[in-house]
């Protein structure tokens, strides 16, 4: 059964400005074992997004459905919600070292999750802190469960920050960024070390990042989102193969390749992102598009553009785009 | 640990001489003599020269430091001959205008300033970070709106100005308690009590007005750390969020802040203790300015230092103790 069902999710936020339409009518499934990336820019959702399924996401106005396990979550009552975060639901931040609190060691940090959930004793919990930063490959365990956050390098602490989410074995783990405070060789120890548990233990992983070259690492299935809404879904292999919406394409050329040789220059895409509280009519990317800049066509300014089908489980919201299943 | 705090004592010894050096530099060059008060009303300007001799006045200034600082630590005798004073250990000096060393005169007062300030100490805490947790967590209601006009307003309020009204409306229209004069602790706990009340609130008023905001930014500030987001997504219950990850950090500063305050307040609250004449350490500084008793002038003065100085210690180590990232390996 499919283990997370977010339909036409939107976020909204009151500001003194107006109304900030974070996230505009998202969808996606997770699956038990697999991984979905979600790729954007700083302020396309992607982060808003995570929050949201959480219930973390305070003073916003949520829509849509988001189902976990069968579980309504949206309009639940926040005990539900709560039972089921940290417990069945994770989530590992970006930051390991202002997401762990300064004043609690490791240990306890990981045991009071645990005690929460499982009624354990104050022993039992520690036992399992210490159980938990093994699996995860921190050296002595024992003695480091007793360190603060600040004690840890950086590498150390993101695995800390994923035996914390590990531990009450949940089922989905949503993952915002968790290695980008990374340095590279580290990056990859924390993605491997990830994708070891989710085949040992079937865990969902949702992978929040900016970096496709993560995605590429991890993701089964990608969403790229732009200024709150999917611009492109796909698996991942079909993706990378062929991009189909401007945006991806643009990603993917701004991306350095060993393979692309000397003269080929890398291409950022110009013009930063759309504001959420005023943005652009009809396609959101339209103001950066090179094919818009190309050929001005006016259905890219008409209607806000709607995710199609353009091949077998590839969806693209490029009005441009010729449909070819 | 230890070798820290060798060094903080050792630096803190330093401040204290530097202080010592300044304050009597500056009163010693002030036109008043000393050798004028020690003799008296009608002396002649030879018996006056004669003092000075005794009491060492002539020598250079580095010589009568020294003479000071020494005293300090092993008492000093004033004077020669018939006029001898003795001053024990610890010699901050004598006031001739009132026949006593400085230290005893202080030592005398300090249990007045102690009992003001530590009791409005706890008033101000109680009232100040309870609105302010209270306004964070209401964060632009109506509640957090009354805390915040209240605070600015109360903040203005001159100290003189509230001990004007307290005394009107207490004492005067309502007759609910007598006009304060300061009761020992011992000798009656509940006049004691009864006698602070309104000092206390003077005092209290500011201080309150301040920490509730200093509290409320702070629990703000600190709730929308990424830790206490952490927090909820372990799947805490909000009581355990709040009051476990949240205010802990969030009430570090407020106690930084009451260390300084204390520290300062503990050598004599000034105007709240004249205006209701309670003999403490502040009184005696505004007596003693009026008379120009400058040992005592001074006395105070390096009380002062020293309290606030030591509380400065006394606040890095409570910091230590409470965020283990400010401990030293």
């Amino acid at each position: 059964m499919t283990l997370l069902q977010v339909t036409d999710l939107s976020v909204e936020f009151d500001t003194a400005e107006g109304v900030v339409r974070a996230v505009r009518g998202v969808d996606f499934t997770v699956e038990r074992g697999r991984t979905l990336g979600i790729v954007g820019e700083s302020g396309s959702g992607k982060s808003v997004t995570s929050l949201a399924v959480m219930g973390l996401h305070r003073g916003a106005r949520i829509g849509g459905s988001v189902r976990f396990d069968g579980t309504e979550l949206i309009g639940a009552p926040e005990e539900t919600v709560r039972r089921l975060r940290g417990r069945r639901i994770a989530m590992v931040f970006q930051d390991a070292l202002t997401a762990l609190h300064p004043y609690f060691t490791i240990g306890d940090q990981i045991a009071e999750a645990y005690r929460e959930h499982h009624g354990a004793s104050r022993k039992a919990a520690r036992k399992r802190a210490v159980d938990v930063l093994g699996d995860v490959g921190i050296p002595e365990p024992a003695r480091r469960a007793g360190e603060y956050p600040h004690e840890f390098s950086g590498g150390m602490r993101q695995r800390a920050m994923i035996a914390l989410a590990l531990s009450c074995e949940p089922d989905l783990i949503i993952a915002d960024e968790p290695t980008t405070a990374l340095d590279v060789t580290v990056q990859a120890q924390v993605l491997d070390l990830l994708m070891r548990l989710q085949q040992d233990r079937g865990l969902g992983i949702v992978m929040i990042t900016h970096d496709l070259g993560v995605i590429a690492r991890v993701a089964d299935d990608v969403l790229v989102m732009y200024g709150g809404s999917a611009a492109e879904q796909a698996p991942a292999d079909r993706l990378f193969a062929d991009p189909r919406h401007p945006y991806t394409r643009g990603l993917l050329d701004s991306l350095p390749r060993l393979d692309a040789g000397d003269a080929t220059e890398l291409r950022a895409i110009p013009g930063s992102p759309p504001s959420l509280l005023a943005p652009p009519a009809g396609c959101a990317f339209h103001p950066r598009c090179p094919v818009y800049a190309r050929e001005r066509n006016p259905l890219c300014t008409g209607d806000r553009p709607a995710l199609r089908q353009v091949g077998d489980a590839h969806h693209n919201a490029c009005v441009l785009d010729e449909v070819t299943p | 640990m230890i070798g820290y705090l060798l060094r903080r004592l050792l630096a803190m010894a330093v401040t204290l001489l530097v202080i010592c050096a300044l304050t009597f530099a500056i009163f010693y060059l002030l036109p008043s003599d000393p050798a004028a008060q020690f003799c008296g009303k009608d002396c002649s300007a030879e018996r006056i020269e004669l003092v000075r001799q005794q009491l060492g006045l002539n020598d250079p200034l580095v010589v009568q430091f020294g003479r000071y600082v020494v005293g300090i630590f092993a008492g000093q005798t004033l004077g020669s001959g018939p006029y001898a004073v003795r001053c024990d250990f610890p010699c901050f000096g004598y006031s001739f205008q009132s026949a006593q060393p400085v230290w005893d005169l202080m030592m005398d007062r300090l249990p007045t300033s102690a009992s003001l300030a530590v009791g409005a100490a706890v008033l101000w805490l109680l009232l100040g970070v309870s609105a302010g947790v209270l306004a964070a967590l209401r964060r632009g209601t109506w509640v957090d709106r009354t805390v915040m006009v209240t605070t600015i307003g109360l903040s203005a309020l001159p100290v003189y100005f509230i001990a004007m009204i307290l005394l009107y409306l207490v004492v005067t229209v309502t007759g609910l308690l007598p006009y304060p004069r300061y009761i020992a602790f011992g000798e009656d706990p509940g006049g004691w009590l009864a006698n602070l009340i309104m000092p206390w609130t003077t005092l209290a008023v500011m201080y309150a007005a301040l920490y509730a905001r200093m509290t409320r930014n702070s629990v703000i500030e600190t709730l929308a750390e990424p830790y206490v987001r952490t927090a909820r997504a372990k799947g805490l219950p909000e009581r355990r969020v709040v009051g476990k990850h949240g205010l802990r950090p969030a009430l570090t500063p407020v106690a930084t802040m009451l260390g300084m305050d204390l520290g300062g307040l503990l050598a004599g609250a000034l105007i709240t203790e004249s205006l209701f004449s309670l003999p403490g350490v502040g009184k005696l500084f505004a007596d003693s300015l009026n008379k120009a008793d400058q040992p005592v002038i001074m006395g105070i003065t390096l009380l002062a230092s020293f309290f606030i100085v030591s509380s400065n210690l006394v606040v890095d180590l409570v910091y230590a103790w409470i965020d283990p990232r400010a401990r030293l390996a």
